[in-house]
């Protein structure tokens, strides 16, 4: 290889590396400027000239968040909501995907076709009615309330997402179980679901993701502060008293943690998941 | 990359492999399986979904519904009277301007981000690094990202020093409460918090494209452009125009993140197709009017839906 070609290179690889260098803090630096934040005291959140860390450096925020019951009942309700989500939308889809790659029936394709597009339902359609069913039900201002909910939006990705991960499997699997005598039930349960654990991880953190994540209706759908998923607390702290920046960033930091651990164990998954490119925020 | 091949399009595909049911014993059952299998899905689609639906459709030819019992049919009233509201225009502005500009910034960002990490020069683990850092925003909830960028944008904030410092502006801009910008903010703001979506698909499909189709186009001297332009994106043509549509669904039902931020004002500057209807039913009670507005936005967004339905069937 010549000179001027090993220099163009050279040149090249600089370019893509600033290049990533660039997105990278696009990406990364507000991000760390809010964990910076949540460890300043509130009187220097917005001091001029900003400074990245302050001379009363304390975790004092995450303290005050950490005791408070009040606080602390916010991640309890998301967890609680995150984790039943999660198990009954894997159960439903099981069952549902089961049929759509193992099964041939009349109504399949207009079934298939009704999943994918109620993914395009605007939540805000939806919001109104659920308003009047859950106070009619009794369901409102309740765990079983929002739980409802959110299947009606994990369900479709989460079907179709199990559909494609069944149909990769080959059917000689679960053929070969039935030889044996035993019914289509034993095959799903002994032979499919044992060996989709990865697809069902994923399945499984995107549910949680949603169910956390979820806004428009854990604002509507719930009214005592003991009900509260976490980013309503996080909004909440907003509008409390003067703006307490620094527990807003902490509470954030916290509330954003379930994700981030997810994410960094999981990694293969999420991203398996995301090139599927049927998951909603 | 890895064991999962799920794409939208397969599904209920039920393999290249279809079965017809075999003339045997208990055929009747076996035709009757599916369909107990389905049973839980179906029947929270339709207490869920369907009946909503209906709902929603009912409430929005009557007056006074869910505040009183006593409400009557008005017909079509309500329609005339939203389509007719200059604030719903401009919430049709705006949710178009917040949707076109974040799916196009999207989907070139993605694309960008993606080519970066997909190239030769990137080594396996500077590749993880800076995917897991790209990843970062879009795993933000939402509210979170809102109170973020209240806390960058904030007149006294360091956005405004490091733009003041460099000369770019002169003083304090107030991002979010400020007419001529808070629209572009939001919008920047939800650019910041989406792309890495059209990304992670994007470096999927890069990975895809077969290495001989570029060595092919080398060998006929096309330049990096010319291999760009006509193998890179023929290649991943499929996926962008189903993220795009996607994406373009999902972007204009957008709600947190502007009620958290600007709540629609100032003077409904930012008022979205969602924030509007919220408001009618939740700070004015007007629960049949937001229910009219509720479906013109299913209407509209069924639309969406059903050219996102075709192309996923033309990539069966």
């Amino acid at each position: 290889m010549d000179l001027p070609n090993v220099r163009r290179r050279g040149l090249k690889r600089t370019g893509v590396y600033a290049g990533l260098t660039l997105g990278a803090m696009f990406a990364g630096l507000p991000v760390l400027w809010m964990a910076l934040s949540s460890f300043k005291s509130n009187s220097e959140i917005f001091e001029y000239p900003p400074r990245i860390i302050t001379d009363n450096f304390s975790f004092d925020a995450y303290t005050t968040i950490l005791t408070d019951p009040a606080k602390l009942r916010f991640f309890l309700n998301s967890y609680v909501i995150g984790l039943s989500v999660v198990a009954l939308t894997l159960v439903v889809a099981i069952f549902a995907a089961y049929a759509f790659s193992r099964y041939d029936f009349p109504l399949k394709r207009v079934l298939n076709v009704v999943v994918i597009s109620v993914q395009a339902v605007p939540p805000i359609t939806l919001l109104i009615p659920y308003f009047g069913l859950m106070v009619t039900l009794g369901l409102y201002n309740t765990y079983p309330g929002l739980i409802l909910t959110y299947l009606v939006f994990t369900l479709p990705y989460a079907i179709i997402m199990m559909t494609g991960y069944f149909n990769t499997l080959p059917k000689e699997l679960d053929e070969a179980v039935k030889v044996d005598g035993a019914g289509p039930l034993t095959a799903l349960w002994r032979i499919l679901v044992p060996i989709s654990v990865p697809g069902l991880v994923s399945v499984g953190l995107y549910t949680f993701m949603i169910a956390w994540n979820e806004f428009l209706f854990a604002l509507t759908l719930t009214r005592t502060e003991d009900m509260r998923t976490v980013p309503i607390g996080i909004q909440l702290l907003m509008g409390q008293h003067s703006y307490e920046w620094n527990e807003m960033m902490a509470m954030s930091v916290l509330g954003c943690v379930p994700i981030l651990v997810l994410f960094l164990f999981f990694q293969r998954f999420f991203i398996g998941g995301m090139s599927a490119g049927a998951v909603k925020i | 990359m890895s064991q999962l091949t799920l794409r939208p399009a397969e599904a209920g595909d039920g393999g290249p492999q279809a079965r017809r049911p075999g003339p045997r014993p208990g055929r009747l059952r076996r035709s009757l399986t599916p369909y107990l299998y389905l049973l839980p899905t179906v029947l929270l689609l339709v207490a869920l979904m369907v009946l909503p639906i209906v709902m929603v459709v009912g409430y929005s030819v009557m007056d006074n519904v869910i505040t009183t019992r006593s409400s009557e049919s008005v017909g079509l009233d309500n329609y005339v009277e939203v389509v007719t509201d200059p604030v719903f225009h401009t919430a049709i502005r705006n949710t178009l301007y917040f949707t076109v500009v974040s799916v196009l910034a999207h989907l070139v960002l993605g694309l960008a981000f993606a080519l970066l990490l997909n190239s030769a020069f990137v080594g396996r683990w500077a590749k993880a690094i800076f995917r897991a850092i790209y990843v970062l925003p879009w795993l933000f909830t939402i509210a979170v990202v809102a109170v973020l960028w209240r806390l960058l944008l904030n007149p006294n904030g360091v956005v405004n020093y490091l733009l003041d410092v460099t000369g770019f502006i002169d003083g304090n801009v107030e991002w979010l409460a400020d007419p001529d910008t808070a629209l572009h903010a939001v919008t920047f703001i939800n650019i910041w918090c989406g792309y890495p979506f059209f990304m992670i698909s994007l470096l999927a499909g890069l990975q895809g494209i077969p290495k001989d189709l570029y060595e092919a186009a080398r060998v006929d001297g096309a330049s990096a452009f010319r291999q760009f332009w006509h193998v890179t994106i023929p290649q991943l043509k499929p996926i962008i125009i189903s993220m795009a549509l996607l994406d373009f669904i999902w972007t204009t039902q957008q709600f947190a993140l502007i009620w958290m931020t600007t709540g629609g004002g100032p003077i409904n500057v930012t008022e979205m197709l969602s924030t509007f209807t919220y408001k009618l039913a939740f700070s004015k009670y007007e629960f049949s009017m937001a229910s009219t507005s509720a479906v013109i936005i299913l209407a509209l967004s069924m639309v969406l839906a059903f050219f996102y339905v075709r192309h996923q069937k033309v990539r069966d």
